[in-house]
């Protein structure tokens, strides 16, 4: 009965004539942390946005909890896009968080979160404010409640993305590399907030370029090259393979 | 003199119906507008050219032809419509076409990411719309749409020309019957100038309003 949260088969996505993921297979179970990493065009982002559906794939199938999410169907052949309110649906019970936060900036740290608790998960205003709140504590900004996107640090606003993604209470959370856009030193306050989640046992996929973050925190770590998956293992196992790619992309991200 | 300030409710009279056209043009240019500049940004693709090619169209031509076109024209097809109302249908027409491009500018004006975040929390379409897409276009759709008001209001005195008696009218007939042209023009000249005056500074006002939102 026990089933992959996440099962990803043989997926293909192209944007007009260009092939971004070539046949991605790849199962992700309860509670795993998988740090997905790769030299930028390998198709990291894309399979994330995959996984949501902000980007539709073309041939393949993604299936959350057994169920097909962008598509009718797994039979390629007879299947139609699902509406635009199934993916609604869908989407509600998966995080995602933005490498340029996306934050609401009209809209306090307090509303960002509340908003989707309130509209989509249907929360009278005192419960939603609550949770919100908690989740704004969780990741170190109680102080912050009422402050607009624009008068926080990127590291600050980065951690109102994770609150309000995390506080819908999805069963995964995507991670687009959060911390690519902050300043160096804006840094681990983010991952200090992703460990914690960690520790709690959420199930998560990441997107990164922080090597020695995802060895710390993951279950396992993909290597992505040229759209497909290149290693695909414990922290240990990858360091240990001696792939030729994945010294090549190290070499690189190190020289930067 | 005299004459011009006796004549004062009678242009008061027109300036209520320069008011009506101006209010039920903005209402209904207004709210077709913007569900056409909704349907130009996110609708299908023959919805989309459809749209565009309507509101090129309607901006490629002179207000006053269409005005005649819908009061004289018009009935040669059956439709015909009292001077008020043809005034009002072309002039909507041609404010609609203003309203869809103001809306779809302000709509592509809100980062991309706005609605992808929407998405990711689970809001349905109409959702991201009203809670996210709109009160971030507000603050670029105003400016252009208050301009287009202020258009209408200007604009409408082409009305006369079929023959609704506004305040341009008005004021024309006054001139028959008094000669005086130049004092009655001054009131006319002030009255516009007054009406247009506090679209701006409400456009001002509005402005102001909505600066606390920085992307």
């Amino acid at each position: 009965m026990s089933h992959p949260l996440i099962q990803i088969k043989n997926l293909h996505k192209s944007f007009s004539d260009t092939d971004v993921l070539k046949g991605v297979s790849i199962d992700i179970n309860r509670g795993e942390v998988v740090s997905i990493i790769g030299p930028s065009g390998s198709g990291k982002t894309t399979l994330l946005r995959c996984i949501n559906v902000l980007t539709k794939y073309d041939k393949g199938s993604i299936k959350i909890d057994n169920i097909e999410i962008g598509y009718t169907s797994d039979d390629e052949k007879n299947r139609k896009e699902r509406s635009e309110n199934q993916l609604s649906a869908f989407r509600s019970e998966l995080g995602m968080v933005f490498q340029l936060f996306y934050l609401f900036p009209h809209l306090t740290a307090l509303e960002n979160v509340m908003l989707g608790l309130r509209k989509v998960r249907k929360f009278p205003k005192t419960k939603a404010a609550d949770h919100a709140k908690h989740w704004l504590q969780r990741v170190g900004l109680a102080d912050k409640v009422n402050s607009l996107p624009a008068e926080m640090s990127g590291g600050q606003q980065q951690r109102v993305g994770i609150a309000r993604a995390v506080a819908m209470d999805p069963k995964v959370l995507l991670l687009d590399e959060i911390t690519s856009a902050l300043d160096p030193e804006l840094v681990g306050e983010v991952l200090e907030v992703v460990q914690s989640l960690v520790v709690d046992g959420m199930t998560m996929i990441i997107v990164t370029h922080e090597m020695s973050f995802a060895s710390d925190v993951s279950n396992r770590i993909v290597l992505m090259d040229d759209g497909k998956i290149e290693i695909d293992g414990t922290p240990a196992q990858i360091y240990d393979s001696k792939n030729e790619r994945l010294n090549t992309f190290l070499a690189r991200i190190k020289n930067r | 003199m005299k004459a011009a300030f006796d004549s004062l409710p009678y242009l008061m009279d027109g300036l209520l119906v320069t008011l009506q056209v101006t209010f039920l043009v903005v209402v209904f240019a207004t709210i077709i507008g913007v569900i056409f500049g909704v349907g130009i940004s996110y609708g299908p693709l023959w919805l989309r050219i459809l749209v565009r090619i309507f509101s090129d169209f309607i901006r490629g031509i002179p207000v006053l032809v269409l005005i005649f076109f819908v009061y004289y024209g018009l009935p040669a097809i059956g439709i015909n419509m009292e001077t008020f109302t043809a005034a009002v249908v072309a002039l909507s027409i041609f404010k609609i076409s203003h309203v869809i491009e103001n809306t779809r500018g302000a709509i592509q004006s809100v980062h991309h990411g706005q609605m992808e975040a929407g998405k990711a929390i689970g809001l349905k379409f109409h959702e991201r719309l009203i809670y996210i897409i709109f009160p971030l276009a507000i603050r670029r759709f105003l400016p252009p749409w208050i301009n287009s008001v202020a258009d209408t209001a200007k604009g409408s005195a082409l009305v006369s020309l079929i023959g609704v008696v506004d305040l341009m009218l008005a004021m024309q007939k006054v001139i028959g019957r008094t000669y005086e042209a130049m004092p009655v023009y001054i009131v006319g000249l002030v009255i516009y100038f007054i009406i247009n005056y506090c679209l701006s500074l409400s456009s001002r006002k509005l402005e102001a309003k909505f600066a606390y939102i920085k992307e």
